[in-house]
């Protein structure tokens, strides 16, 4: 019975993100022809150099880039929630993702460009950029660990989240209020977040590392689930509880900021995801729920990379769609939470 | 025949907390020993240090001084996963696991045993379906632990205990917040575990009179922070129920085996 509603979930999520990778293929600012896209994938081009380049080195990288952003945001807001016993938590609420936008907003400043230089295709420089998006995301979660050992209070650390955030962001507008205003300009626009940042040649590492991340979290399904009862019981069946802790929140950490260096910092994907895999398994048990996440992350962000591409006047801002998907749902959790099994 | 049963021994335990440098002590000396299809009670005031000692136990803080052995082997010195095998634990802490039935979380309780994925095989699921048969919540294996009443709850919790397999089950106040029948059915079912399944079970609880009449031994902290132990109804004989209150108009009646104001 469970594992029919298990099946058909990974059935209908995968069938979904299918659809909504093949539609982010044909869907764009320039129509190609269908035809014609079947040609380039084959390989044999559609004898006009713009739609390959358009196809192969936007719509491809794109449909990538989001279906792991996605997944990535989706699995650390698991992870945040199991790891915090808080359903609330999520990488952008507790500050991490603006952490990561700390780290990196300091890199491009150290190194005497603006943040436009992320989009560049030095590999150095963005390698340090992840570098200072991993130092920033790590600094937010020691922060969240310390708090969360004096604080027991799950609303407490939402709000030290929230308050966390808004200092990054502050730090980052003082840097700016510095840097060049082409650099403002350009730290504007990360913060509006979008798929487009990952170039072909960025992706192997882009890729490499998030699904890495991923298999590490899969990986934790047994600890994770001796983690829904506490970290009293959790120690109880044999699981070192500080240790798996620090394993997740380095996981969930790699995770934001590899995402935000190159996406920018997204919102709601990462609150919100997790509790659509729950309520269509109608479950919190990891086996099901880390697959259940990863494929539910990536077609909503696969989703808003749609929806954001495919306006003629010009590209949405992918955090402007995210909240339109995210508060309904999040409204929608907090006041039926009576019936919804988790909470109880 | 008491050392043969013997299972856990603490020699000059002490318990207490840290307060950054400070150390607080709260019971000290302690030469406690649980033994094979037993059920101990543990009771005192609030505040007294049950929680304390119970956490020093299982291992969830270290103790101020002292040794713990379970089948003569250090508690504190040993892996944790050989700890898992040995303890088996249910406290009243809030969990997460509404969205699971009652069957997984029964079956959380075989992690001790399973592998790096937790996987469970044949074997495993007939201890989870044995140990939901022995607490009684067998018909309700498939509904999410969400549905369940609080006595129903405590239930699964104790089945996932039991199907974790260890001699020893500690209980931190299971019976805390049942209504009258639950608790009864409750402290039955943890006698039965220890006259039955030969397990060593110790409990902590407001409920003297229910501990008096189905503990096998009472560990008694009493008001001059010293832990009391024996039989219950040799402890209202020697008139050491009467030091477990500060008030001196709460009696206990040898006869009865309950108290009188």
């Amino acid at each position: 019975m469970t594992y029919r509603r298990f099946a058909v979930t990974i059935a209908t999520l995968t069938l979904l993100l299918v659809l909504l990778a093949l539609a982010c293929l044909m869907f764009g600012s320039v129509d190609i022809p269908a035809g014609k896209i079947v040609d380039i994938l084959s390989g044999k081009g559609s004898g006009n150099t713009a739609w390959d380049i358009i196809i192969l080195q936007s719509r491809i990288p794109m449909i990538a880039t989001a279906a792991l952003a996605g997944a990535a945001l989706s699995v650390s807001g698991l992870l945040l929630q199991t790891t915090f016993n808080n359903p609330l938590a999520g990488p952008s609420i507790l500050g991490v993702s603006s952490g990561a936008g700390l780290g990196v907003a300091i890199v491009i400043l150290a190194l005497g460009g603006s943040l436009g230089g992320l989009l560049g295709e030095n590999m150095g420089s963005y390698m340090a950029i992840l570098v200072g998006a991993l130092l920033g995301a790590g600094m937010v979660l020691v922060v969240l660990i310390a708090f969360s050992a004096i604080v027991r209070s799950n609303t407490m650390l939402l709000i030290i989240g929230i308050l966390v955030s808004y200092l990054t962001s502050s730090v980052v507008q003082l840097l700016n209020s510095v840097a060049s205003e082409e650099g403002v300009h350009n730290y504007v626009a990360w913060g509006f977040g979008n798929f487009s940042g990952v170039s072909v040649a960025q992706m192997p590492v882009y890729a490499g590392i998030i699904i890495l991340a991923l298999i590490g979290s899969a990986l934790m399904v047994k600890p994770l689930n001796a983690l829904l009862l506490g970290a009293r019981y959790a120690s109880n069946l044999g699981i070192n509880v500080s240790r798996t802790r620090n394993f997740l929140l380095i996981i969930t950490g790699v995770l934001t900021a590899v995402v935000t260096a190159f996406c920018g910092p997204i919102g709601f994907i990462g609150l919100v995801v997790p509790h659509i895999a729950r309520m269509s398994l109608g479950t919190s048990n990891h086996v099901r729920l880390v697959p259940a996440t990863i494929l539910a992350g990536a077609d909503i962000a696969l989703l808003c990379a749609l929806v954001s591409v495919n306006n003629p006047h010009g590209i949405i801002p992918i955090n402007a769609i995210t909240p339109v998907i995210g508060v309904p749902i999040i409204l929608y959790i907090i006041l039926n939470r009576r019936r919804i099994q988790y909470f109880n | 025949m008491k050392e043969n049963n013997a299972i856990l021994t603490t020699h000059d335990l002490a318990v207490g907390y840290r307060n950054g440098k400070q150390q607080v002590t709260l019971l000290s000396g302690l030469d406690l020993v649980m033994e094979k299809g037993k059920l101990v009670a543990l009771l005192g005031q609030n505040g007294a240090g049950k929680s304390t000692l119970l956490r020093a136990l299982t291992c969830d803080e270290r103790p101020l001084n002292g040794t713990i052995e379970v089948n003569g082997k250090d508690l504190l010195t040993m892996s944790q996963k050989d700890r898992s095998r040995l303890i088996g634990l249910v406290s009243t802490e809030r969990i997460q696991a509404g969205a699971l039935t009652v069957r997984e979380l029964v079956g959380l309780g075989r992690q001790p045993h399973t592998g790096f994925l937790g996987r469970l095989d044949d074997e495993d699921r007939a201890i989870i379906q044995q140990a939901m048969t022995d607490s009684g919540i067998i018909s309700k294996a498939d509904e999410y632990m969400a549905s369940l009443s609080d006595g129903e709850r405590q239930k699964a919790m104790i089945a996932r205990a039991l199907a974790q397999q260890t001699p020893i089950i500690i209980l931190d106040e299971p019976t805390a917040f049942l209504d009258v029948a639950s608790r009864i059915e409750t402290m039955r079912l943890l006698q039965t575990l220890a006259h039955e399944r030969g397990k060593a079970v110790l409990l902590s609880s407001h409920d003297i009179s229910q501990s008096l009449m189905l503990a096998d031994e009472l560990w008694l902290i009493t008001t001059g922070r010293q832990v009391l132990t024996g039989n219950p109804s040799k402890l209202v004989a020697d008139g050491a129920m009467d030091r477990l209150f500060e008030n001196r108009s709460i009696h206990f009646n040898d006869k009865i085996l309950d108290y009188s104001f």
